[in-house]
């Protein structure tokens, strides 16, 4: 009936605002987890601290590098402006163009 | 409210801006020398200047004494790692002769590099003449004896070991032992000891490393050598927990002597505790009986006799919880802040975000926050105690937690070891604060 429903919904509610008031921490989660809502829950886990270990990791291929110049060599020209933000395909980065990447966590975080 | 009784009181007397961010600061032994680090690989020393006969009031200023590059960019071709020249830490050896010893690392390397002055020098040669030009042999008649003359202060620094290829992952700490003949370096999986004659081979002390890395759930955030006990070390994790190690018990010091842990509310637990709680620095007092550890929101004093919690908790910036949501989506949840005691251990200084920096006198329970910029601080000026606004009133001179800048961060101050004098890094700017002497 529309009365237990109703009854429900107030309990949950004040549990809620229970929480808000004891935990700004926990408001701070509820908010985060609800931007991403493919967050894993253990935070704190391998995945993070992964990330940590590799700052500095570069992946620049010589040898796809080395190769996509030959093959442009022969080619003459390239067939489309390479784009630089592109780094798929046969768009090989050149050392330069590679970007400069900040060890940011937001990659991993959406990725859950 | 503040000015007149606070114990604290400074005076700004200096400040100096480096090319690049500061990422380290460190007083030598007697606190006439102060070194700074920076992204760039650069290392800039202090001199402290004698007392100047004008103005017997105020200590003397700290002056450039000595600039050098200590570590260039790197890259490791074999995996693929690009190594930054970042100075991550700088520790002074203890002064044995006329020159000074310092160790600085990057991520990878750690270098002992000798500070030295020439004053004199010889002039006189028999078969050379002052261009340095080789004389004709066949024109030199007579023999004499060099001379040594005074000539322009110059410093030198000089490495003269390269202590390499001992760290897989990050160096975050190196922490000169007692002993003065040994050091330890550590990354965030293992800490190893070094001979400072000995640059061939180091000894590892202690490996978490899981053998699935799969399994990884903590690293090694800081470590640092009793200041009297030569065998005793403490290493602190990302997990908020500090171990303390007999290197006398075993040759792998992978089992703790002392395991330190502040129990924690389970029902309080949240996505971001284990994050916050993660130890950022790790220091002894002077008089080794306490250690002082840093983690996101707080500093903790513990009693080296007392391992189920700590003796004195400070809250830093305690208005941070409630935005740490969007501290974690910029990252600054990240951000790894250092703590220092001052000489007598009897208080305890750290920083914070808007180019704050807060000072806690463990006696009088009394705190204050600073700011360290050009625009609140001219020189020779008192310094003005800030306070952030945290209730829905905000004061006149409050600044509210929304309007904080957390670009501007304090992450690195050092306390000189005798003086009420400090330094405290502002990304890219020095600034060196000193008690007024009445």
């Amino acid at each position: 009936m529309s009365g237990d429903s109703e009854d429900t919904q107030t309990a949950e509610e004040t549990s809620e605002i229970q929480d808000t008031v004891i935990s700004p921490e926990k408001a701070e989660e509820a908010k985060l987890k609800a931007r991403y809502p493919n967050l894993g829950n253990k935070p704190g886990g391998s995945d993070l601290l992964r990330k940590r270990l590799q700052k500095g990791q570069k992946y620049f291929d010589s040898g796809d590098y080395n190769m996509a110049k030959a093959k442009i060599k022969n080619k003459q020209l390239p067939t489309a402006a390479p784009e630089k933000t592109e780094i798929t395909g046969d768009h090989i980065p050149t050392p330069q163009d590679l970007p400069q990447r900040k060890p940011s966590l937001v990659a991993s975080k959406l990725a859950g | 409210t503040h000015t007149h009784s606070h114990p604290h009181t400074h005076t700004l007397t200096h400040t100096r801006s480096h090319t690049d961010i500061i990422s380290t600061v460190e007083f030598n032994y007697s606190g006439e020398l102060l070194a700074t680090g920076d992204k760039g690989g650069r290392v800039v020393i202090f001199q402290h200047e004698q007392e100047s006969k004008n103005r017997p009031h105020l200590r003397g200023e700290y002056n450039v004494y000595s600039t050098f590059q200590s570590h260039e960019p790197e890259f490791d071709y074999l995996k693929s790692l690009e190594i930054e020249e970042k100075i991550n830490k700088i520790r002074w050896l203890p002064q044995q002769n006329a020159a000074h010893f310092l160790l600085s690392t990057n991520d990878k390397t750690i270098k002992l590099w000798k500070i030295s002055e020439r004053d004199k020098r010889a002039e006189g040669y028999n078969l050379k003449d002052e261009d340095g030009r080789l004389r004709d042999p066949f024109r030199i008649t007579s023999l004499r004896v060099p001379v040594l003359m005074p000539m322009d202060l110059m410093v030198e620094a000089s490495p003269r070991r390269i202590f390499a290829n001992a760290h897989t992952y990050h160096i975050n700490s190196i922490s000169v032992n007692s002993d003065h003949e040994t050091y330890l370096s550590a990354d965030d999986l293992r800490i190893n000891l070094w001979h400072l004659e000995i640059t061939d081979r180091s000894f590892n002390i202690v490996d978490i490393k899981p053998a699935n890395m799969e399994e990884l759930t903590e690293v090694i955030t800081a470590a640092e050598c009793h200041p009297h006990q030569c065998n005793v070390f403490v290493y602190s994790s990302s997990k908020g927990t500090i171990r303390l190690c007999d290197m006398r018990a075993a040759a792998l010091c992978d089992r703790h002597s002392k395991f330190f842990e502040e129990p924690e509310d389970p029902s309080s637990r949240s996505f971001f505790s284990e994050i916050i709680s993660s130890i950022s620095d790790v220091k002894f007092s002077h008089s080794g009986r306490y250690m002082m550890t840093r983690d996101y929101l707080s500093v903790k004093v513990w009693d080296l006799n007392m391992e189920n919690r700590p003796v004195e908790t400070y809250q830093v910036h305690e208005y941070l919880r409630s935005k740490l949501c969007s501290l974690y989506e910029n990252d600054c949840i990240f951000d790894k802040f250092e703590c220092c005691w001052n000489g007598g251990d009897s208080a305890i200084m750290t920083g914070s975000y808007n180019n704050f920096f807060r000072m806690f006198d463990r006696n009088t329970r009394r705190d204050i926050t600073l700011e360290a910029s050009r625009e609140s601080s001219k020189p020779r000026a008192t310094l003005k105690p800030r306070k952030v606004s945290t209730g829905g009133k905000r004061k006149k001179d409050e600044i509210s937690v929304d309007s904080l800048d957390f670009n501007k961060k304090i992450l690195h101050t050092a306390w000189h070891p005798k003086d009420n004098v400090i330094a405290v890094a502002a990304t890219n700017n020095l600034y060196i604060f000193q008690d007024k002497i009445n």
